[in-house]
């Protein structure tokens, strides 16, 4: 019979990734690039709310967009034709989230230096993109009204990582159950610190504050 | 889908071990999967067996995933409790002071060689 040699490990699969993630956090600090990272479900609004949101800051920041998607590049070009800033496509190969080499590998594509503001549109999913640290400085989500104010309790490790949260699609809620209080309580327990912003991407009603948020996130974490 | 993400992290530690060691076939990698660590060990095998044949280290490696049941410990009448059964609230005192023991664990534990 064959002898067996055991080698042991014992290591987290995610340690390299989040040891990338650090490294590639610290570099973009030294060179003074903002990168948020947005998270939802798929068709939650994440297109339509960056839209709306960058034609109000385009004027205070130099704002580049990633977008991640497993095959299409279609949401690149609509950034790019109703915002006029720099989009661009990453592809996931078939991955259905973003870890920090694919992440970095996208910031590389880009004049960094040029940047302020680079927004990574992850790919559309409440479980995977959760579990991966891209090396964002902050992440942020949009919960859309249809999907319902339930969400935090079935996916509490996206809601734990998110700090900013977008709740989309205001103009549905009187055709929905979703109670943005009881929304606001279940997001809270999974994250104190998180803050809500409801807003309507379509019509742009609250986007305003979001921006404000923004501006200010990126100003303090320059000063910090 | 995020196995397929993983499975690709296990090959690229298992390659770097196997490297510091000489290694040049893996017959078995044994991970340490938690209840509650969002991986389906389903999933896991089927994207394993897929990616792990395309690696001449790995051909017909087995991926044995062991399960570590997840545990919540209350920090106010310190009892410890399955969190699977009784989420974030204590079942003997009823806080919600609790937190997670084990069970999120998505860890490579050992790797075995065939030695002629
Ligand atoms: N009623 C309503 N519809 C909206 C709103 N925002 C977005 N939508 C619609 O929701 C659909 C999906 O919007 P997208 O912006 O493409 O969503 P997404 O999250 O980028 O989608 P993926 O990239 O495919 O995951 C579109 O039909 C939008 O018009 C809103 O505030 N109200
Ligand atoms: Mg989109
Ligand atoms: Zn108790």
């Amino acid at each position: 019979m064959d002898k067996v040699k055991v080698i042991e490990i014992k290591k987290s699969v995610f340690e390299d990734n989040n040891r990338e993630a650090d490294g590639l956090r610290a570099e973009l600090k030294s060179r003074g690039v903002f990168l948020l990272n947005l998270m939802s479900s798929p068709g939650s609004g994440k297109t339509t709310t960056l839209i709306s949101l960058i034609n109000r800051l385009k004027g205070k920041l130099r704002i580049a967009v990633m977008e991640a998607d497993i095959d299409s590049d279609v949401d690149a070009v609509k950034i790019k034709e109703s915002t006029g800033i720099e989009s661009i496509q990453l592809h996931t190969g078939g991955m259905c989230h973003l870890d920090a080499g694919m992440t970095r590998q996208g910031l590389d594509n880009l004049p960094l230096d040029g940047f302020d503001l680079v927004i990574l549109e992850n790919v559309g999913n409440l479980v995977c993109p959760a579990e991966f640290d891209t090396g964002s400085c902050t992440n942020a989500m949009i919960l859309s009204v249809p999907e319902g104010d339930d969400k935090p309790l079935k996916y509490p490790l996206m809601f734990s990582v998110c700090d900013t949260v977008i709740v989309n699609k205001t103009d549905v809620l009187p055709y929905f159950t979703f109670d943005l209080d009881r929304c606001r309580k279940n997001v809270l327990a999974r994250n104190p610190k998180a803050e809500i912003f409801p807003v309507c991407a379509l019509s742009g009603e609250g986007i305003d504050a979001l921006a404000e948020h923004i501006l200010k996130m990126v100003k303090d974490w320059k000063e910090n | 889908m995020h196995e397929l993400g993983i499975v690709f992290y296990i090959i690229r530690d298992v390659k770097q071990v196997a490297e510091e060691n000489s290694v040049k076939h893996v017959s078995k990698v044994v991970m340490n999967i938690g209840e509650v660590s969002t991986v389906v060990p389903e999933y896991l095998t089927d994207c394993w067996r897929w990616a792990a044949d395309k690696e001449d280290l790995l051909r017909g490696c087995e991926l044995e995933v062991q399960t570590i049941g997840a545990v919540s410990f209350c920090e106010d009448c310190k009892t410890e409790f399955g969190t699977v059964a009784h989420g974030k609230t204590c079942p003997c005192c009823g806080s919600g002071k609790t937190y997670l023991l084990r069970g999120n664990e998505v860890e490579i534990k050992e790797i075995e060689i065939k030695e002629e």
